[in-house]
């Protein structure tokens, strides 16, 4: 007797038909080809190499600048989304409409526009950046910062919204019926039950943060150890034909992405612990 | 009883939340616009008719021509998939689709280069064959097809899952063969989902910029798309030029988002 799972699979590939055929065969070509492709170059080299590649001084840097400003940013996000979310659904005010779309901006803009409109509007004669004349925001790792904030806001409120929006409003309204009073109400009644959605949204943020090129590298001066981003190293690499050396930056990148995509599935697993 | 009453905490909370958003999204946003028009028409009139520019849109709009149907096929197939069948490692299968939207688009184009550039997988075949992938306009499309991959796909399960699978067992045994089934009883149900997922398909393959950079060339005139023209006009300091462009982009985003407050309207299933 054969064990379960592989009954069900020949149970399973005894009715393939067209829409399997299709659905394998592009996700291979465009997807599992490309991902083996980089995970074999990558691992062509000696491991001594390998890793003398991934730990070097500027990519060392890169990364920090990269993963750290991406903290930072996502957690940003991770405040102010939630409070957005929150304004966004409990209270009703003119244009609420127009700026619950506006949310929605940095998943349709190009990032190239993006980081083009930063890094002038925040840039020492911008109209924000003249605002700050002290500090130095375009070309600097803080315009590296405001750009991952702007393509990561979305994630946070985007999931929190549905969330909070099914936590009725009178689960607030029986908390302060029993007596519960404002911070009460926040800590012990709202937060936990949005939390993990909360943290979804960060860790989607963070890791389409991490990833993100076309709005930094415009709003970037790319210098090494100041605010030069992983991504930009692995180009800044291809364009000196050193194929290795971009190759082994872009599978930390590409294992920076699997990690996170399971630990964004778990938190997605941990949201939904009460449900039926 | 209700609570407290929040007063001007509610006020200062609304002040702060749209305050972050004017900041981050609203100002940059109208500044697209404002940055393009502030001595009139003529500049971005100027740039719109420019040959180098009208090549760039052509470009784009014909790599996201491509990838809008393939990415709608296997859309189709994957939700299809997805939605009706049971089997063990589902949940894998779906986190495999998401992978696109998490891959760093630098190292897209990384990978389509490792697998049909000169010094890649299929390099040496491809060379034979005289036919030229990256520096040419397949790998821009390869590229636009790739980060767009899961949009429709993403859009078409949920509505599936929620029609359920009865219709489609009723026109079976009413005598309907695939080809009806799909045209006449589950197309008519998903086409708002779907869409939505080809709209957004189109808007993520045009402004597309990481992993077409890397893949394209950047040759003006025969590989540059909008974003990289874009990026190119910003760095040889020709902001009027690089911001008309923008505003043809600009434009896309808004209609993007014009069409999802429609769909949300016709269609009132919860979004996520």
């Amino acid at each position: 007797m054969l064990p379960p799972p592989l009954r069900q699979f020949i149970r399973l590939s005894a009715k393939i038909s067209l829409p399997f055929i299709v659905a394998f065969a592009y996700l291979t070509l465009m997807l599992f080809l490309p991902i083996g492709a980089v995970c074999q170059k990558a691992l062509t080299e000696d491991w001594a190499d390998i890793w003398r590649i991934a730990t070097d001084r500027v990519a060392i840097s890169a990364y920090e600048v990269s993963f750290g400003t991406a903290l930072v940013a996502s957690l940003l996000n991770g405040v102010f989304g939630t409070l957005l979310a929150w304004v966004l659904i409990r209270h009703d005010f003119p244009l609420r409409r127009i700026f619950d779309a506006l949310i929605d901006i940095p998943f349709a803009l190009p990032t190239a526009v993006a980081g083009l409109t930063l890094s002038t509007v925040y840039s020492p004669q911008g109209w924000i950046g003249a605002l700050f004349p002290y500090v130095q925001i375009s070309f600097s790792r803080l315009g590296v910062g405001v750009a991952m904030v702007f393509v990561s806001l979305p994630f946070v409120v985007r999931t929190v919204q549905p969330v909070l929006m099914d936590l009725e409003k009178d689960t607030e309204e029986a908390a302060a019926c029993l007596g519960a009073d404002r911070f009460q109400i926040c800590f012990r009644v709202i937060l936990p039950a949005i939390l993990p959605a909360i943290l979804t949204g960060i860790a989607l943020g963070f890791s389409r943060a991490v990833g993100e090129y076309g709005s930094t590298v415009l709003i970037a001066s790319n210098l090494p150890y100041r605010d030069l981003i992983a991504p930009v190293l692995i180009i800044q690499r291809l364009e000196q034909y050193d194929y290795a050396g971009a190759t082994v930056i872009g599978l930390v990148l590409l294992l920076f992405s699997f990690v996170s995509l399971l630990v964004i599935n778990l938190l997605q697993v941990w949201g939904r612990r009460y449900e039926a | 009883m209700k609570p407290k009453k929040w007063q001007w905490e509610v006020w200062l909370l609304n002040f702060i939340a749209l305050g972050y958003l004017t900041l981050v999204l609203l100002i940059p946003m109208v500044n697209v616009f404002y940055q393009a028009f502030k001595d009139g028409w003529a500049g971005v009139w100027a740039t719109w008719t420019d040959e180098n520019f009208r090549s760039a849109a052509l470009l784009t709009l014909t790599a996201s021509a491509i990838a809008i149907p393939l990415n709608t096929v296997f859309g189709l197939c994957t939700a299809w998939i997805l939605a009706r069948h049971k089997f063990p490692g589902k949940a894998v299968v779906l986190s495999i689709l998401d992978l696109p939207f998490s891959i760093s688009p630098v190292v897209v184009g990384l990978m389509i280069v490792l697998v049909y550039g000169r010094q890649g997988w299929w390099g040496g075949w491809l060379a034979e064959h005289n036919l030229r992938v990256v520096f040419a306009f397949p790998s821009i499309a390869l590229a636009s097809a790739f980060v767009s991959l899961p949009f429709v796909a993403r859009e078409v399960i949920p509505v599936l899952e929620e029609l359920g699978k009865e219709q489609e067992e009723a026109a079976r045994t009413l005598g309907a063969n695939s080809w009806q089934t799909f045209g006449r009883v589950i197309l008519p149900s998903i086409k708002w989902g779907l869409l939505y997922g080809i709209l957004l398909t189109n808007a993520r393959a045009m402004g597309e910029f990481g992993a077409v950079s890397v893949v394209s060339g950047n040759i003006i005139g025969f590989t540059q798309t909008l974003p990289l023209f874009v990026e190119t006009a910003y760095k040889e300091y020709n902001s009027q030029s690089a911001y008309s462009a923008s505003v043809a982009l600009a434009l896309l985003a808004i209609v993007t988002l014009v069409f999802k407050g429609i769909l949300d309207r016709v269609d009132k299933r919860p979004k996520n």
